[in-house]
């Protein structure tokens, strides 16, 4: 049954092309349809990019193109792909047991979003780029691991002679994902389908993971299939765009037709809620006034202030202590709205933790609404917590799942003795709720029943629910898609505008800061290499790693990308 | 304005929408542990679950009834009308599963054992859940020297046998022949000695993960007492597995208790009515031929360990998403947003009911005028 389709004899320039695919899920919720006639094509030599939001069925999408998809999945329509040496075309989901698996890998190989789950943590880097090509009958050793060196080598792994016998832990994270490319490389597919590889990566690698696969399709020839909800990444690297919205394609086209001449209202949507530097966030009042703070925060009294401040992870036996903040100064006035900047280990959580009572204060000096933090004790700090709000990064996990929103919010009320109890606490919850926008009825509702947005929005009903002077607020926007994250962020600039507290906002995304933040900081490695206005510093960054982290950051924009990838090599070639 | 409205594009040739309607939201029962799991249950996991479920309720409703099951008492050996019982008697139309060499009629025997055994499980139970969750939680939250010195002890325990345990109680207890607490409560600590490690593994396990979650911090960041985010945050949380635990420990509490009962060091006849006491009398009647006495008691003893330990067994397997079954994908029929499981449906009538109960009571409005608006 698995017979190349002979038929199609003449080499198309479409390499894999789906028709109408279908697909569907049985879960303990019922039936789902993840997937709902789909159909586009990906032609030879050219980066497709798939954009959407979480649930929009893009992974489900590409994972059908290899056939990899769980037990409980059923799929209907067609999947056509042609062989890399245009012998003809296979029907993949036709495809079963020998067939599939000489498919896989030959013919289509998967990129995944996280690299340190895919490699195997017991066997070498070299090991497990060569079973693939074990998988596919090569057998001799060291033709395997000449082609394993020979791979590492394309992808940038600097002495990959020696590193081939490297177990997956010595490398750094984007070293693992150019591995798992090469992985994905050394059987030489036609098609390379990349499920968000760069969502794990930090800014600065995931410019060079962007690179890689360029590389990939300019030197191998082969054609990628890129799934991300980065919409920079889709203007950087894609030469064609899928906008997918809940299992169907709503729009396909070139990069430049869908970024320029959207046609569908979702892509329009799409594109004007993706932040852009130098964009300006301003929220109005239904007169269509600006809302604006009242008093210039620069009078303002100071609320939080860092001399020195370091904090250690004590290390374990015979490793030293790892020093995650190093020696750092700041201040946070009343209704500032502070911005915290870093890629991930630099130290910026550590910091928002640690003006909130959650981690402690190893040396030097942190006031924190004239508190000292060093050598706190929890009975004088408890007081002051009341004035303390924390939004969580993760909004799926910051509720306790067997409270109702209700009973969550109303958790800093009842813990500070506001109210008795959640029955009494009720009318005030609702306001809350109707503060962040969300419905009142939706009190008696549990936290798994919201959406992400919303369960965000109701996180931050909680932490402002005893009217906190202080708001620290780590990766708040980051778990949520683009659109989602564009209300929140208004809204946080509404009530930060309409109630002044002063404001810590931690993120990985410049451009989110650029539109929120009074002044900046931006951490690396522990230090705080650049400080100062935003303004200032996204357009005149003067330390180089800033202008390494602002030059990685692709511009939703393809034409611009161009220009400003320009800018990134010349700048990584000077230093 | 809700984001579900706003994000809506409309999608071609779907007008199915329309004719969906919001699917209720499961009642309190049907979110009960066992009750919940038989609905999300399916093929033989079902057929196993269901076994099970029946066959223990079957013993439970046995052990509640049984003055009114079984015609005559445990201990008694004549009729009322002071005739003695016969002796090793086959099934009769009198005694429909025999007598026994002491004279006691097997059926009521039986009967009145499921009650022994009924409490006997209630009381070790009882006796090692609570000891066993609070240290599991007090391990899990605080770590540290408590934790190391809990762990140890808790392996050093998995390393005795049970049973050599319940035989220390029982002479302890009791000097070895004793009365129906006696026995019980032998059973019952030893089994409790035995399942508190377990119960502590797995809370602590459990504590251990949702400790670092980030609505246990969001609770350190209010404020909240360490009484409190240990009670209100992390017990209900953490007790996802015990009812697993629970039913296995059910059955090795009514093993340990026929062992003891078999070895001698069981409930005296006088006392209660035991299977495993039954079991060990009824040995030298197996070579002479006579089957009534030692097969009864030996089927309970076999039914009511299965029967838990199949509800056990399917709970455990239910609770893991890798090892539940599920029921073969079919076409699904409906447009995304029908199967969605994004609750971006308004809220159903009886939530705004409850609602307008709420704001009407009398705390409600109180709390209005102590705490001023937001705005």
């Amino acid at each position: 049954m698995s017979e190349p389709n002979a038929s199609s004899a003449s080499p198309s320039t479409n390499l894999a092309e789906i028709k109408d695919l279908s697909v569907s899920f049985i879960t303990d919720a019922g039936s789902i349809k993840a997937v709902d006639g789909v159909s586009f094509t990906i032609p030879r030599g050219t980066v497709v990019g798939v954009v959407g939001e979480s649930g929009s069925g893009k992974s489900v999408t590409a994972r059908s193109i290899i056939k990899l998809l769980p037990e409980t999945a059923t799929t209907s329509g067609a999947v056509m792909l042609s062989k890399r040496d245009g012998t003809g075309e296979l029907d993949v989901l036709s495809l079963s047991g020998e067939d599939l698996q000489r498919m896989r890998g030959s013919e289509a190989a998967m990129v995944f979003q996280e690299p340190n789950s895919v490699l195997n943590p017991v066997y070498t880097i070299g090991w497990q780029i060569e079973e693939g090509l074990r998988a596919h009958g090569m057998k001799d050793k060291k033709q395997l691991r000449a082609k394993a060196i020979d791979i590492l080598k394309k992808v940038g792994i600097p002495d990959a002679e020696t590193r081939v016998d490297y177990y997956p832990h010595q490398f750094s994270g984007g070293q693992k994902q150019r591995i798992v490319i090469a992985m994905a490389l050394v059987l030489n597919p036609g098609l390379i389908l990349a499920d968000e590889p760069t969502t794990a990566l930090d800014v600065t690698v995931q410019a060079e993971i962007l690179d890689l696969l360029r590389l990939a399709k300019d030197e191998f020839g082969a054609s990628v299939l890129i799934i991300t909800h980065n919409m920079g990444v889709i203007a950087d690297l894609a030469d064609q765009v899928v906008v997918m919205y809940r299992g169907h394609v709503v729009e396909q086209g070139d990069v430049e037709q869908v970024f320029y001449h959207p046609n569908h209202d979702y892509t329009k949507r799409l594109l004007a809620s993706v932040p852009r530097i130098g964009q300006q966030l301003v929220v109005r009042d239904l007169d269509g006034r600006a809302i604006e703070r009242e008093d210039d925060w620069r009078d303002q009294p100071i609320a939080v202030e860092a001399k020195g401040l370091t904090i250690t992870y004590p290390g374990h036996l015979m490793q030293p202590d790892f020093v995650a903040v190093d020696g750092i100064d700041f201040t946070i006035r009343r209704s500032e709205v502070l911005g915290l900047v870093g890629e991930s280990g630099s130290g910026k959580s550590t910091t928002g933790r640690a003006i909130a009572g959650l981690q402690k204060v190893s040396g030097g000096s942190l006031k924190v609404l004239g508190v000292e933090m060093n050598g706190v004790k929890e009975r004088d700090f408890k007081p002051k917590r009341a004035d303390i709000g924390f939004v969580f990064q993760d909004p799926g996990s910051s509720f306790n799942p067997l409270m109702t929103i209700a009973q969550n919010v109303a958790e800093p009320l009842i813990v500070h003795g506001k109210y008795r109890d959640v029955a009494e606490a009720r009318e005030y919850v609702g306001d809350l709720l109707e503060m962040v926008q969300l419905p009142r009825v939706y009190m008696n509702r549990f936290p798994h029943e919201l959406s992400g947005g919303q369960r965000q929005r109701a996180s931050l009903a909680r932490a402002l629910a005893l009217k906190p002077s202080l708001l620290i607020a780590d990766e708040p926007t980051s778990a949520l898609d683009v659109s989602v994250q564009a209300k929140v962020l208004e809204l946080f600039k509404r009530l930060q505008a309409e109630i002044g507290f002063a404001c810590l906002f931690i993120t990985h995304d410049l451009a989110v800061v650029d539109m929120l933040a009074d002044r900046v900081m931006v951490m690396h490695k522990g230090r705080i290499v650049e400080h100062g206005d935003t303004e200032d510093i996204m357009q005149h960054p003067q330390d180089p790693y800033t202008r390494k982290l602002l030059a990685s950051l692709p511009v939703p924009d393809p034409r611009e990308q161009r220009a400003h990838r320009e800018q990134l090599h010349a700048l990584l070639a000077q230093g | 304005m809700g984001e579900s409205t706003a994000t809506k594009v409309t999608v071609p040739g779907d007008n199915r929408l329309a004719n969906l309607e919001v699917s209720k939201k499961p009642s309190v029962f049907s979110r009960l542990p066992i009750v919940r799991d038989l609905k999300i249950a399916v093929g033989w996991q079902k057929a196993m679950l269901i076994t099970g479920l029946v066959i223990t309720a079957f013993f439970i409703l046995v052990a509640i009834f049984a003055p009114v099951i079984a015609p005559y008492g445990y201990s008694q050996i004549r009729g009322d009308d002071g005739v003695a019982f016969p002796t090793q008697a086959p099934p009769s139309a009198e005694h429909i599963w025999g007598t026994t060499v002491g004279g006691f009629d097997v059926f009521s025997r039986t009967v009145w054992g499921a009650r022994t055994a009924v409490i006997a499980i209630i009381v070790a139970v009882v006796l090692s859940i609570f000891i066993g969750v609070f240290l599991g939680l007090v391990s899990g939250y605080f770590g540290g020297w408590v934790d190391r010195v809990l762990v140890v002890i808790a392996d050093a325990i998995y390393s005795f046998p049970s049973l050599l345990l319940a035989i220390l109680m029982a002479i302890m207890i009791s000097g070895g022949q004793s009365s129906l607490w006696g026995g019980i409560l032998a059973s019952g600590v030893s089994i409790t000695v035995v399942y508190i490690p377990q119960y502590f593994r797995t809370i602590r396990a459990e504590v251990m993960r949702i400790k670092n979650s980030a609505y246990v911090e969001s609770a350190k960041v209010v404020g909240a007492s360490t009484w409190r985010i240990m009670t209100v945050h992390l017990l209900r949380n953490s007790t996802r597995t015990l009812p697993v635990i629970l039913t296995l420990n059910s059955s090795e509490a009514i093993l340990t208790l026929a062992g003891l009962g078999f070895l001698g060091f069981g409930i005296e006849p006088t006392a209660a009515a035991e299977w495993g006491y039954d079991l060990n009398r009824s040995v030298a009647d197996v070579t002479a031929g006579i089957w009534w006495t030692a097969v009864f008691p030996g089927l309970a003893i076999v039914l009511i360990v299965l029967g838990i330990t199949l509800v056990g067994e399917s709970l455990n397997d239910l609770a893991d998403p890798r090892l539940r079954a599920r029921k073969s994908a079919g076409e699904v029929i409906g447009s995304i947003e029908d199967t969605s499981v994004e609750p971006n449906v308004e809220p159903s009538a009886d939530n705004e009911y409850a609602m307008s109960l709420m704001s009407a009571a009398p705390g409600a409005a109180d709390a209005d005028g102590k705490e001023p608006d937001h705005e």
